[in-house]
């Protein structure tokens, strides 16, 4: 529950008794806390109200079925479902389907060292932290990019690039992930 | 797979990825280039943290009282489950043995040795692979889009540079180069585009639109 301290957060730890247990109480909490929120990304992409409720459906069933391949030490519980739903988004609305990267070598996925976890949760804080300093202007264009709303382009067109403490921010996230990704490496 | 990676795609090319707003040829190239570089793997995470923080933190939307339980009922369920990505084979990474439905290329030729398959042609651009052989020079061409190319197998070099094998080049309007493959084994490509090429030389533009290009 703590949302300070050095335990990982709520949601990751949902989903990691999701991924290792199969537990469907912490489904259900995962969905009443991401399903609304889903809701409200993809209703701020232009989706209406059905369709944006099928994706969330979607999206969600994608988190049960794929959770085995969720890593505490490579993306915040938040971020992996924001793939997820993005993946799911696209595959539904694109004839094409949406391409994915091929996945690290399978046997790594689980890192069984918990302070990578952590260190990459405190991580997502802090980026959430920046988020919420920024002045109310840059962060509305961040949420437009991040929402689908305008392309990074449009948003660099309008203003300028903005996204001065939030790429410093992602910098970081990026220095953290890379170090992970050099352990992850195939032999 | 890892490769000396020194080109990487665009910052604004992998955000608009995380956030779904990548057409599709760009999405195949970005997903293939992630696939074979680990910078760009950890870029892509760093943005998605960002969308995720961004989905945290915005004001929840109700959603309707049975969805709960219809998500609920349909879990175990294994009708409904999509199909698994395709698997990398050879020199091709997963995202473009999807895009070739699994299938070795179908290459034709384009005289002077040079082969190309197509892999996609939509509003949104296009998207093929590209053989041109050692030595050899790409016709030289300007751009009225973006375009995006990834070295699968061999190298090119061209006015900016060197590009080896997981290598993208981001070419927009303003860059006019002729890409030369190296000695050695025959390069591979795979190029997407957001708008038709103007080539100069090898076709006339009246043959533009046999070979799609
Ligand atoms: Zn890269």
């Amino acid at each position: 529950m703590s949302e300070t301290g050095d335990a990982l957060s709520e949601q990751t730890r949902l989903l990691i008794a999701v991924r290792d247990r199969r537990d469907r109480q912490a489904f259900a909490a995962l969905f009443a806390h991401y399903a609304p929120r889903l809701k409200a990304m993809l209703r701020r992409g232009g989706m209406a109200n059905a369709q944006a409720e099928e994706v969330v459906q979607e999206a969600m069933l994608a988190v049960w079925r794929k959770a085995a391949q969720f890593d505490p030490a490579r993306a915040s519980a938040s971020a992996w479902i924001y793939r997820i739903a993005r993946n799911r988004q696209i595959d539904m609305f694109r004839r094409e389907g949406r391409p994915v990267p091929d996945e690290l070598a399978e046997e790594l996925a689980h890192d069984p060292d918990a302070a990578d976890a952590l260190a990459l949760d405190q991580e997502t804080r802090r980026l959430r932290d920046a988020l919420g300093a920024l002045p109310p202007a840059q962060r509305e264009m961040i949420e437009r990019a991040y929402l689908g709303e305008l392309s990074h382009g449009e948003i660099a067109a309008v203003t300028g690039l903005p996204l001065g403490t939030i790429k410093s921010r992602i910098r970081l996230a990026l220095t953290r992930l890379r170090h992970e990704l050099k352990d992850l490496r195939r032999p | 797979m890892t490769h000396d990676v020194t080109h990487h795609i665009p910052e604004p090319m992998l955000a608009d990825y995380a956030a779904g707003r990548l057409g599709h040829a760009f999405s195949v190239a970005t997903a293939a280039h992630v696939s074979l570089c680990d910078e760009c793997r950890a870029r892509l995470a760093a943005h998605e943290a960002a969308g995720g923080a961004v989905l945290e933190t915005l004001p929840p939307e109700p959603v309707s009282d049975e969805l709960m339980a219809r998500v609920m009922a349909r879990l175990d369920d294994p009708a409904a489950a999509p199909p698994e990505p395709p698997r990398p084979s050879g020199i091709y990474p997963g995202p473009v043995m999807a895009a070739l439905g699994g299938r070795p290329p179908r290459w034709r030729s384009m005289g002077a040795g040079i082969r190309q398959a197509m892999l996609h042609a939509g509003p949104d651009g296009s998207l093929r692979l590209l053989y041109i052989p050692p030595g050899r020079a790409v016709p030289d061409h300007g751009h009225k889009g973006r375009e995006l190319t990834l070295v699968l197998q061999g190298a090119f070099h061209d006015e900016t540079g060197r590009f080896g094998v997981g290598d993208v080049e981001y070419a927009d309007e303003s860059l006019e180069h002729t890409p030369v493959a190296d000695e050695g084994a025959p390069c591979i490509c795979l190029a997407a585009t957001d708008a038709p090429l103007r080539f100069r030389g090898l076709i006339p533009r009246a043959l533009q639109p046999i070979f799609r290009i």
